[in-house]
């Protein structure tokens, strides 16, 4: 294949009609007879439903109808199927479409409202009488997880929902013999996710054919098929899921939601078009969020600062429900041991059910969490020993010679977790010389006289990416010559339409205008997974690689046959299979087509198979490793506490790079994520669990005006487990940047500073340090 | 629910129509006009994907009311391209990635054009601080800024 496209940073496909407005979200779309949905939910975190009076509401202009789940009692009734099924919850912990006899968060849905318009749907919805009885409430995963602790549950004996271990050899041997052990306690704050399209789905039934189907704004889309056709009892040719253009999805997005389920089961009941589509406010309390981890961790390491073995408990906030099964905790767990080189690593992870919105993995999941907590040690190990941090990471990190390198660990399907190539220490180099830090001491001194404390921050992580088990996609040439691509692999936004464009275009030598890609539509392709875990360059990507390397065979032996040529002798070029060095001797792409489209009664030449096309999955049998190495410097006011991160540098390896401009942008809004979750996005309960931020007037997200430039720098080690060399990069940008802020903040504050082990951290409590650290009056 | 009778001009054409007296502007392109490419994100204001220009100046769509549109002319995302061609600033989002689920897009747009009408030789910094009430959450921000600061240049350069 020649590479036109693949390595380009080629502009995207989809930019003309997103830049004009022709974007096609689900709440774009329209329908004759449509009733709008609101729902009616809980406003006490946790309570026995005593009665839902609808009266009242009914009566209102434009109303329609209201259901609670017992007027869905004919079409389906029971808790929501598991997601992800885990020996550990053999009792799953799932919604009802609409919550029955007790709520477990403020938000969850008790009752759907449909009206003629949205806004009436709304009076009505504030006019349903809700009598609940209070139960006592847990809002904190600490405190839930003592005994004697309100239950999130009524029903459950326990708010520890599992306790999840992992790890590798022997760990009290190697403590034993360690030089040094430090145990220091962390507290990773749950935040929200915000895409800014927050979740719609509209819902209809074919009276014709009794499909059942939902627009919804998903990252799962054949999830949602295939939970759906099990509740309802159908059969999933009687399910048609689309997603439309999705407006970010980061995580949350890839669960199979209550709101979907009650759409669409009132779409039945009422034989008319339903659309529901989330409002902010409706966001901030009943979509999944992330990141609540309380660790306490043991670090064992030598005099020179190598990092041995981690031994360690973590408190989970699961929040009420485990829509997603155990998914988050185990990647927290599957996160380590990052880029260390470990002998030994003993954690353990209690699963607490709490009265707040469930959590579930949020852009990089709870990768972020190990590695600001291997970061986060990586740095004390260093102020301990009085040594420089690189030190601690060039003496820790696995190193070149020794990929792959299998970690101990073992992924989800039990297989044993490696390394597939990569040079980590050669990372940290390039972003250390990059960020100029040995010129850092100079910045740090001009930046004193004007008043200012600068730090410099590193972090490092490894990224798991590629998970299996598959993605597809069918390729087609069409009788014009033009190329149809269609995967399962659902798009928030990432530009799979021009990424799986370009692979394709190369392998059967047509202009990238000429192809067009489909994605996840459940009529269009048969299967897909969903888009989460950076995996769909992997696998879609490679799926494409293949489909598209079959049909380029079949025009090949096609074209051999008519032209009476070697295969060999033949290339394809131009939307045309040539023969090289002879110009004019060729067949078009078009005309194979339409040959292989065939006509009635006459053979098809060659007893060939008939259409030009090809459909290939890619089986992911083994994770690809992307890693990076982060620097920045951040500027603290110590008159005001406020941190500004004035310069970010990523070092990344994501493999072979299929558009740079893409992946650039993929990493920059990472990044950007990333140092939200270290200095702003903070999402705060009361004791009684209420949500106290529920605006964006409370929930600070980063803004262009607080965001550094992101210098990118790519270094290329093709991963061998795929067929394009590539390695995912959708979350490689968030994973380590919240360390990477914390380390340059901790910096900043001198040597006396205490050790950060949390964030977000706020101006108040940098001034709180400051006053402790005495750097105020240095500065 | 009263209604308001409304004329206005829209993207350069004349337009009458009526609204609901509650009904807030967004709302009303979207689903009463059709205008789909405005987009509602929080609906309070703050993240700026509502912005269309009103009378010259970029309002938030979600905190002001239809019936205040009366004599006034309004322009949308949809008013941008003229003749199938992308504006410089849409152009220059495209060559600089200042996209990627496009949801906040049109509210960027708009923004940005109205304040590069005002501003035509701004400083990086100025371009953060016009776009500081617009949230993104795919591009970190970095290509919207280089795609208005080239927009920008282009401009500047012509005669």
């Amino acid at each position: 294949m020649s590479a036109r496209y693949f390595g380009a940073a080629v502009t995207r496909v989809e930019d003309p009609r997103l830049l004009t407005g022709r974007g096609r979200y689900v709440d774009d779309s329209e329908f004759p007879g449509m009733l709008h949905a609101a729902f009616v939910r809980a406003s006490v975190a946790h309570g026995r439903i005593r009665s839902v009076d609808t009266g009242e509401a009914s009566g209102m202009p434009g109303v329609v109808a209201i259901y609670t789940m017992a007027d869905f009692a004919g079409i389906a009734q029971g808790q929501m199927p598991p997601m992800a099924p885990h020996p550990l919850l053999p009792t799953p912990i799932t919604y009802h479409p609409l919550a029955v006899e007790e709520v477990r968060h403020v938000g969850e849905a008790i009752a759907i409202v449909l009206a003629d318009d949205r806004a009436r749907a709304e009076d009505a919805a504030a006019a349903v009488s809700l009598d609940i009885e209070e139960l006592p409430a847990v809002a904190d995963a600490v405190l839930a997880s003592k005994a004697g602790a309100p239950r999130a549950d009524s029903k459950r004996p326990s708010n520890i929902a599992a306790t999840m271990k992992a790890g590798f050899s022997d760990c009290g041997a190697v403590f034993a013999k360690a030089d040094h052990v430090l145990t220091e306690r962390f507290d990773i704050h749950r935040g929200g996710c915000h895409s800014m399209e927050c979740r719609g789905v509209v819902a209809s039934v074919d009276p014709h054919s009794d499909v059942l189907t939902l627009s919804t704004s998903s990252q799962s889309p054949y999830m949602v098929r295939r939970h759906l056709a099990t509740y309802l009892n159908r059969d999933e040719s009687q399910i048609h899921i689309m997603t439309p253009d999705v407006g970010g999805g980061f995580g949350p997005k890839a669960n199979v939601y209550p709101e979907e389920f009650a759409v669409a089961l009132a779409a039945l009941k009422t034989a008319r078009p339903v659309k529901w589509i989330e409002d902010r406010q409706e966001h901030f309390v009943a979509t999944t969020q992330q990141r609540g981890q309380v660790w306490t961790l043991d670090v064992a390491f030598d005099h020179d600062g190598r990092m041995r073995a981690i031994r360690g408990h973590c408190v989970h906030d699961n929040g009420a429900y485990a829509p997603y099964g155990l998914i988050l905790p185990a990647t927290a767990l599957a996160s380590f041991p990052g880029p260390y080189a470990l002998e030994a690593l003993d954690l353990t992870i209690d699963v607490v059910l709490t009265n707040l919105v469930p959590t579930s993995p949020v852009r990089g999941a709870c990768r972020p969490n190990a590695a600001f907590l291997l970061e986060r040690l990586a740095d004390r190990i260093a102020r301990h020993l009085g040594i420089d941090r690189q030190e601690v990471r060039r003496r820790s990190f696995v190193r070149a010679d020794q990929m792959p390198y299998s970690t101990g660990m073992k992924a989800r399907d039990g297989s044993p977790i490696s390394y597939d190539s990569g040079d980590y220490i050669a990372a940290l180099d390039l972003v250390l010389h990059k960020i100029d830090a040995s010129g850092f001491q100079a910045r740090r001194a001009a930046a004193a006289k004007r008043g200012k404390l600068l730090g410099l921050g590193i972090a490092s992580c490894v990224e798991d990416t590629g998970l299996g088990p598959f993605e597809g996609a069918s390729v087609r040439v069409t009788p014009a010559g033009k190329v149809v691509v269609s995967t399962g692999a659902s798009s928030q936004g990432q530009g799979h339409r021009t990424a799986l464009a370009q692979i394709a275009a190369d392998a059967l030598g047509v202009d990238l205008n000429d192809v067009r890609v489909e994605t996840a539509d459940t009529s269009k392709f048969p299967l897909g997974m969903s888009t989460i875990a950076s995996r769909i360059a992997v696998t879609a990507g490679s799926s494409v690689e293949l489909a598209s390397q079959k049909v380029r065979a079949k025009a090949i032996a096609f074209a051999s046959h008519k032209l009476e040529v070697g295969e060999q002798d033949l290339e394809l070029e131009g939307g045309a299979v040539r023969v090289k060095g002879v110009p004019g001797l060729n067949v078009s792409l078009s005309e194979i087509s339409r040959t292989l489209a065939g006509n009635v009664g006459m053979s098809l030449p060659g007893a060939m198979e008939p259409d030009l096309a090809a459909t290939a999955y890619f089986n992911s049998t083994a994770l690809t490793f992307a890693y990076g190495a982060n620097a920045c410097e951040v500027e603290i006011d110590p008159e005001t506490g406020d941190v500004r991160v004035v310069r970010y540098v990523v070092v990344h390896d994501c493999g072979k790079l299929i558009n740079p401009l893409i992946v650039d942008g993929q990493i920059r809004g990472g990044v950007v994520h990333g140092i939200g979750n270290a200095l702003f996005e903070r999402m705060i309960y009361d004791e009684a669990g209420q949500p106290l931020t529920t605006t964006y007037a409370d929930y600070l997200l980063p803004l262009a005006s607080e965001m550094p430039p992101i210098e990118i720098h790519h270094m290329e080690t093709p991963s061998p487990r795929n067929p394009i060399g590539v390695k995912g990069a959708g979350e490689g940008g968030t994973i380590p940047a919240a360390a990477c802020v914390i380390s340059a903040v901790e910096n900043a504050l001198g040597s006396n500073a205490p050790f950060i082990h949390l964030h977000p951290i706020s101006p108040q409590q940098v001034m709180k340090w400051l006053e402790l650290s005495g750097s105020a009056a240095q500065a | 629910m009263s209604e308001r009778h409304l004329t206005f001009t829209l993207n350069g054409e004349r337009r009458e129509a009526s609204a609901e007296t509650r009904t807030h502007l967004a709302d009303f392109l979207r689903h009463g006009l059709g205008l789909t490419g405005t987009h509602v994100g929080c609906e309070h204001g703050v993240c700026g994907a509502c912005t269309v220009i009103v009378d010259g100046a970029p309002v938030r769509s979600c905190l002001m009311l239809a019936v205040q549109i009366d004599g006034c002319t309004v322009e949308t995302v949809e008013g941008l391209a003229t003749g199938g061609q992308l504006s410089p600033l849409q152009q220059a989002f495209a060559d600089h990635h200042g996209l990627q689920c496009g949801f906040c897009t049109p509210g960027m747009l708009m923004t940005l054009e109205a304040f590069l009408r005002v501003t035509p030789s701004p400083t990086q910094q100025d371009v953060r601080i016009a776009i500081s009430g617009n949230t993104c959450r795919c591009t970190g921000y970095q290509g919207i800024v280089e795609a208005a600061l080239t927009a920008a240049a282009a401009k500047g350069s012509r005669p």
